[in-house]
C-alpha cells in the first residue's frame, strides 16, 4: 500500500516542480552554508591537534628558560647526565614555515606526533646534508633553499617541516641554543632535581602553555554562529515551501484517508517522502558546502595564522563525521520545516480536512502567539543587555534580538498596512492596501528571511568597517617608527645599536618576556621613554601624567585585553617581577587599545625591565629618522650586517602587511554575508513565484470589475517593492542594534577589546537599493505572466463546471 | 444484513451549544439492495452516510457493517474497511490532483490489493474515459471527473457503495448518464448502494427510499 500512497504524494511535486525546486534548493543552500562552515572549523581543529601533537605541549611536559631566551646545549647535556630523559627541540619560523629541529634518537616513544622512522630514514636524517620531512606543499616552498633532501609525509602537521637540529640551525641561521627540551613521560626513579642542575630553567607541565585551540575558540564560535544564521535563513525558505505543499495537499490527504489509507501510514509515508527530499538536498548541499569550504579555507588559514599564529592546512580533507553531521543537519532542517505540517496532519479530523483554508492565513490565535513570542524574546534581549555576562549570553542576546524582530515583522507590517488602508482616498488604493495586507502571511517567511539577512549584513559590515577604521588609526599610532630592524643575535644587536648612534633620531628597543600574570598569559614590554609614545599612543583610560609616571618606574600601563580579562582598575597595584615582588608598588596608570592581539600586555620603562629581566637582550628595534633617509639606511643595514629583507622592514611594509591580514580576516565573513543575502533574495523570488499561482482567484474579481491586467501587474510589482522597503527600514534599525551588540558585547567577550561604533550611511543605502532591486526583479516575472494571461484563464475562476 | 444501525445518535458542538444531527436512527440495508436517503438540507443525510462509511463515529448506538461493530474498530481497521468493503463517491469528486486519470482509476484497487488491469480498462471504456486516461483531473469536466470517481470505487468491487449527492454538481444530462452507469455497474457487482440525494426523480430509481427529517427517519 505504501507504494501507491507515496506515488500519489510525490505526484504533488511532479505537478509543482517550482515548489520542489524551492524546497531542494533552500535545503541544499542551508546545508551547504552550515556544512561549509563546519568543514572549515573541523579542518582548523584537526590542524591544531596535529600541531599540538607534534612535539607540542599538549600532552608532554617541557623544560624552557625561565625568562625567555634559549636553553643551552650544556644545560641539555647536564640534564641527561643528571638522569633526565629529555630530548632537544629547536623551533623557529622560516618564511612562515614552522621549522622543527629534533634529535630522533632521543625523542620520547610514541613519536609526539612525529612520523615513524625506519633505519634508512634515520641514517639520511642524521647525516649531511640531512633530510627534511613535511607535507608536499611545505617541501615545495623549501626547495632550492637548502642542500638537504626532502621526503613527503602527508600526515604531518600543516605548514611544518621536521629535520635534524643541525639542519634547522642552518636554515634558521642560529648558532647555538635550543628552544626547549621535551620531557619523556617515562623518567627514572632517581634523578638530580632540575633546580640543582639548572635553576634558570623551568619545567612546564602538559597543557600549561598557550593553547591555540583555546585562543581560536572565539573565532570558530563566530563562524559557527554565522553558519547557523545562514542555515536558519535557508530553513525559512524551506519552511515556506513545505508549509505550502502541506496546505495544498490537505484535500488529497482527506481523499486518501477516505479511500482507506490509515492515518499512521500517511504520516509514515510523508516522513519517508521528507526523508528522501532531505537526503537528496543534503547530498547536493554537502557538495556545495565542500566547494565553499575549499574556496574559503585558504583565507581562513591566513586569518588564523595572522591573528593567532595558528598553522591550518589550506587544503580540505573529507571526514566521515563531517558527512554524517551534514546529513544530520539536512534532516534536522527538514524536520524543523515540516514539523508543523506533520503535526497538523496528525491532529486533523478526517472530515475537517475537506474545509480548505487559504495558505498560511494566520489565524488570530497564531498571530497572538507570534506577538507574544516576539515580545518575550525582545524582553529577554533587553534583560541580557543589562545583566548578561559571558560569550554565550552574548550569542543568546543576538539570537533573541534577531528572532524576536523577525517574528515581530509581519505584525508590524499588518498594523502599518491596516493604518494605510484606513486612510486611503480612492477605492483602488484602499483595495491595494487591503490586498497587500492579505498577502503578508504568505510572504512573511520570505520577508523575515530578508530581514535577518539584511540586518546581519548591516550589523557585520558596520562592525568590520568600524574595526577597519579603528585598526588603521591604531596602526598609525603603534607603528610610528619609520624603520624596524631585527638582529640575528645578541652580539649583532649590540653592534647595530653602536652603528645607529648618530645616524637616527632615536633607537627604540622592542623587548619583552612572556609571563603568566593573574592567571592570564601576558607579554611584558620594556619601552624606552621617548616622545614617540607620548605623541602617538592613545589611552582608553589614563591618569594625567601617565608617561611621566611610567618613565619614573612608578607605574605601568596595560592593554585593554588584560584590563578586561583580569578585571583590573586604573590606579590598582600590580606585581610583575620574576618573583612578583620587585614590581609590587607599580600602579596601573593607563589602559591602551590593542586591536587584533589575543594576548595581554604590560608596558614598563626600559630601566625597570632591565632590572627585572637582566637576561633579556633586545634584538628588535624601532628607528626614528627622517622618512627621506629610510631607504638609504635600510640598504646600509642589510649590506653591513648581512640582514635579509625580512629583518629590515619599513613602516609602510608593516602597515600593508597588517592591513592585508586584516582584510583576509573578514573574507570569510564577507562571503557568508553575501551568500546569506543571496539566499534571502532567493526566498523572496520563490515566494512571489509560488504566490503568483495562487493569486488568480483574488485578482480575477478585481479584473472583472474593470481594472486592467497591466494595472494589476503594476500593483503586484509595487507591492513587492513596498514590502521590501518596509523590511529594509526595519533591517536598518535591527542591523545597527546588531552592530552594537557585536562591538560592545560579543567582541569584548570573545577578544577582550571594545571598538568604537561608526555608521556608514552610503553602505546601507547601497544595500537597501540592492534589496529593492531584488524584490523588483523577483516580482517582474509573475507580473509579466499576469499581463499575458488570457481572459479565459481569469474567467475560469468564476466557473466550477466545464 | 450488510448494514444495521441501532439507536444511533450524533451531535456537533457549536458556539451556541451542542446541535443534535441524528436522534436515534434505526435502519438496515441488505446486500445488493439500492436505497435512496432523502431529506432537507441539514437533516443529517451526509452525517449518516459518513457514520456508515467509518468516516466519522456515532456518539451512541450501534453501526454494524458486514458483521462488524464500527465503534469497536480503531483507525487502521476502519481504514481497512474503507479500502475493501466500502466505496465512497463524493459530491465534490475528490480525485487525487497529482495523479492522472489512469492512476486515479487504479489507485484504490492498488491500495486494497485488488488491482485488475483488465477490469479497470473495461471500466474506463464503459465510462467513456479512454480518451482522457493521460489527462489530469483539472482538465476534465465535472461529469467526467465524477465518472472517474465512480470507476475508481467500483474497480475494487466493494460490497457497499456510498454515494453522497453524486450528481449534485452536474447538469441534468450528465447526471442521468452518471446515474445510469452507477446503477448498471452496482447491479453487475451485486453491491449495495446507499445514495444521498435531494432529487425525488433520482430517488425513484432506487429499490427503497428513506426520508430523514430533523435527525429521525420518517
Amino acid at each position: 500500500m505504501t507504494g501507491p500512497v507515496l506515488w500519489a504524494l510525490m505526484g504533488h511535486w511532479r505537478r509543482n516542480p517550482l515548489q520542489l525546486f524551492t524546497v531542494l534548493a533552500g535545503l541544499a543552500l542551508a546545508t551547504a552554508l552550515w556544512s561549509g562552515v563546519q568543514a572549515i572549523n573541523a579542518e582548523a581543529r584537526a590542524s591544531y591537534r596535529l600541531a599540538a601533537d607534534i612535539l607540542g605541549s599538549a600532552d608532554r611536559a617541557q623544560i624552557t628558560a625561565r625568562v625567555g631566551g634559549s636553553v643551552s646545549v650544556a644545560d641539555y647535556v647536564a640534564l641527561r647526565r643528571g638522569g633526565w630523559r629529555v630530548s632537544p627541540v629547536l623551533e623557529g619560523r622560516y618564511d612562515g614555515i614552522r621549522i622543527l629541529g629534533i634529535d630522533p634518537l632521543t625523542v620520547p616513544r610514541g613519536g609526539g606526533g612525529l612520523p615513524e622512522f625506519n633505519r634508512t630514514d634515520i641514517g639520511a636524517f642524521l647525516t649531511a646534508p640531512g633530510l627534511i620531512l613535511g607535507r608536499a606543499e611545505v617541501l615545495d616552498r623549501l626547495r632550492g633553499r637548502t642542500l638537504a633532501g626532502f621526503e613527503t609525509r602527508p600526515l604531518l602537521a600543516p605548514n611544518t617541516a621536521v629535520m635534524d637540529i643541525a639542519v634547522a640551525q642552518e636554515l634558521l641561521e642560529v648558532d647555538a641554543g635550543l628552544t626547549r627540551l621535551m620531557v619523556d613521560p617515562q623518567q627514572p626513579l632517581v634523578q638530580v632535581s632540575l633546580a640543582q642542575i639548572a635553576p634558570h630553567l623551568q619545567l612546564t607541565p602538559p597543557e600549561a602553555g598557550a593553547d591555540v585551540a583555546r585562543l581560536t575558540g572565539s573565532f570558530h564560535l563566530n563562524l559557527t554562529a554565522f553558519g547557523l544564521l545562514a542555515f536558519a535563513v535557508g530553513i525559512f525558505v524551506v519552511h515556506g515551501a513545505i508549509g505550502l505543499a502541506f496546505e495544498q495537499r490537505r484535500g488529497m490527504i482527506r481523499t486518501l484517508r477516505a479511500l482507506g489509507v490509515p492515518l499512521g501510514q500517511l504520516v509514515v509515508v510523508q516522513t519517508l517522502e521528507l526523508l528522501c527530499l532531505a537526503l537528496i538536498a543534503g547530498a547536493v548541499g554537502m557538495c556545495g558546502g565542500y566547494l565553499m569550504a575549499a574556496a574559503l579555507l585558504p583565507d581562513v588559514a591566513a586569518t588564523l595564522r595572522g591573528l593567532y599564529g595558528a598553522d591550518v592546512s589550506g587544503s580540505l580533507h573529507l571526514r566521515p563525521v563531517w558527512w554524517l553531521s551534514g546529513f544530520a543537519i539536512a534532516l534536522l532542517g527538514t524536520g524543523l520545516a515540516a514539523a508543523a505540517g506533520l503535526w497538523q496532519v496528525l491532529r486533523m479530523p478526517l472530515l475537517a480536512a475537506a474545509r480548505s483554508r487559504a495558505w498560511a492565513l494566520a489565524s488570530r490565535r497564531a498571530a497572538r502567539w507570534q506577538a507574544g513570542a516576539a515580545l518575550a524574546l525582545l524582553a529577554l534581549a533587553a534583560v541580557l543587555t543589562g545583566f548578561g555576562t559571558g560569550l554565550m549570553a552574548g550569542f543568546v542576546l543576538l539570537a533573541a534580538l534577531l528572532v524576536g524582530a523577525a517574528l515581530a515583522l509581519p505584525l508590524a507590517l499588518d498594523q502599518t498596512l491596516a493604518l494605510l488602508a484606513g486612510r486611503a482616498k480612492t477605492a483602488t488604493v484602499a483595495w491595494f492596501w487591503a490586498d497587500t495586507r492579505q498577502q503578508v502571511p504568505g510572504l512573511s517567511l520570505a520577508l523575515m528571511a530578508l530581514l535577518l539577512a539584511m540586518a546581519t549584513n548591516i550589523g557585520v559590515s558596520t562592525m568590520v568597517s568600524s574595526f577597519r577604521q579603528t585598526f588603521v588609526g591604531f596602526l598609525d599610532q603603534r607603528l610610528a617608527a619609520e624603520l624596524y630592524v631585527s638582529a640575528q643575535n645578541a652580539g649583532q644587536a649590540a653592534d647595530l645599536q653602536r652603528f645607529l648612534e648618530g645616524r637616527v633620531d632615536a633607537v627604540l628597543p622592542v623587548q619583552s618576556v612572556s609571563r603568566p600574570l593573574m592567571g592570564v598569559p601576558v607579554a611584558i614590554y620594556g619601552n624606552r621613554p621617548h616622545a614617540t609614545y607620548r605623541d602617538n599612543w592613545q589611552f582608553l583610560q589614563a591618569v594625567p601624567d601617565v608617561w611621566q609616571r611610567v618613565a619614573e618606574g612608578k607605574a605601568l600601563i596595560v592593554n585593554e585585553q588584560l584590563f578586561r580579562r583580569a578585571g583590573l582598575q586604573l590606579g590598582q597595584k600590580l606585581a610583575i617581577g620574576p618573583d612578583q615582588s620587585l614590581g609590587s608598588s607599580l600602579e596601573i596608570a593607563g589602559i591602551y587599545g590593542d586591536y587584533g592581539n589575543p594576548v595581554g600586555q604590560v608596558v614598563i620603562t626600559e630601566d625597570l625591565f632591565k632590572q627585572l629581566y637582566p637576561e633579556v637582550v633586545a634584538q628588535r628595534f624601532g628607528l626614528r629618522l627622517d622618512p627621506s633617509q629610510v631607504s638609504i639606511l635600510r640598504g646600509d643595514l642589510m649590506k653591513r650586517f648581512d640582514l635579509s629583507e625580512s629583518n629590515v622592514i619599513d613602516q609602510a611594509q608593516i602597515k600593508a602587511l597588517s592591513l592585508a591580514v586584516f582584510e583576509r580576516t573578514f573574507t570569510v565573513t564577507a562571503a557568508l554575508n553575501v551568500l546569506t543575502l543571496a539566499l534571502a533574495g532567493f526566498a523572496i523570488l520563490m515566494s512571489l513565484l509560488t504566490l503568483a499561482g495562487l493569486r488568480l482567484p483574488q485578482l480575477a474579481p478585481v479584473w472583472a470589475l474593470g481594472v486592467t491586467r497591466a494595472r494589476l501587474a503594476g500593483f503586484e510589482v509595487l507591492r513587492a517593492v513596498i514590502l521590501a522597503a518596509f523590511t529594509s527600514l526595519m533591517a536598518l534599525g535591527l542591523g545597527l542594534l546588531l552592530a552594537w551588540v557585536l562591538l560592545a558585547v560579543i567582541n569584548v567577550e570573545a577578544f577582550g577589546w571594545r571598538l568604537p561604533m561608526d555608521v556608514f550611511p552610503a553602505q546601507y543605502a547601497r544595500l537597501g537599493a540592492l534589496a529593492l532591486m531584488a524584490a523588483l526583479l523577483a516580482a517582474l516575472w509573475p507580473a509579466w505572466r499576469l499581463v499575458r494571461r488570457s481572459p479565459a484563464d481569469l474567467l475560469q475562476v468564476f466557473s466550477n463546471e466545464r | 444484513m450488510l448494514v444495521s444501525l441501532r439507536d444511533v445518535h450524533k451531535s456537533y458542538s457549536e458556539a451556541a451549544g451542542r446541535t443534535a444531527i441524528l436522534c436515534g436512527v434505526d435502519m438496515d440495508l441488505a446486500a445488493g439492495e439500492t436505497l435512496a436517503l432523502t431529506g432537507e438540507s441539514g437533516s443529517g443525510k451526509s452525517t449518516l452516510l459518513h457514520l456508515i462509511g467509518g468516516l466519522d463515529s456515532a456518539d451512541s448506538g450501534q453501526v454494524i457493517l458486514d458483521g462488524q461493530a464500527l465503534s469497536a474498530l480503531d483507525d487502521a481497521a476502519l481504514a481497512g474497511l474503507r479500502r475493501t468493503t466500502v466505496g465512497v463517491v463524493f459530491q465534490q469528486f475528490n480525485l487525487i490532483p497529482s495523479l492522472n486519470v489512469a492512476d486515479n482509476l487504479a489507485f484504490q484497487a492498488r491500495l486494497s490489493g485488488r488491482h485488475d488491469a483488465r477490469r479497470i480498462a473495461d471500466l474506463a471504456q464503459r465510462m467513456g474515459l479512454e480518451p482522457h486516461l493521460r489527462k489530469y483531473p483539472e482538465a476534465l469536466s465535472g461529469g467526467q471527473q465524477q465518472r472517474v470517481a465512480i470507476a475508481r470505487v467500483l474497480a475494487t468491487a466493494p460490497k457497499l457503495v456510498l454515494a453522497d449527492e453524486p450528481t449534485g454538481n452536474l447538469d441534468e444530462a450528465s447526471a442521468a448518464v452518471v446515474l445510469d452507469l452507477l446503477l448498471e455497474l452496482v447491479g453487475e457487482t451485486d453491491a449495495a448502494l446507499l445514495m444521498v440525494t435531494h432529487s425525488a426523480q433520482l430517488a425513484a430509481r432506487m429499490e427503497r427510499r428513506l426520508n430523514l427529517q430533523a435527525g429521525r427517519l420518517a
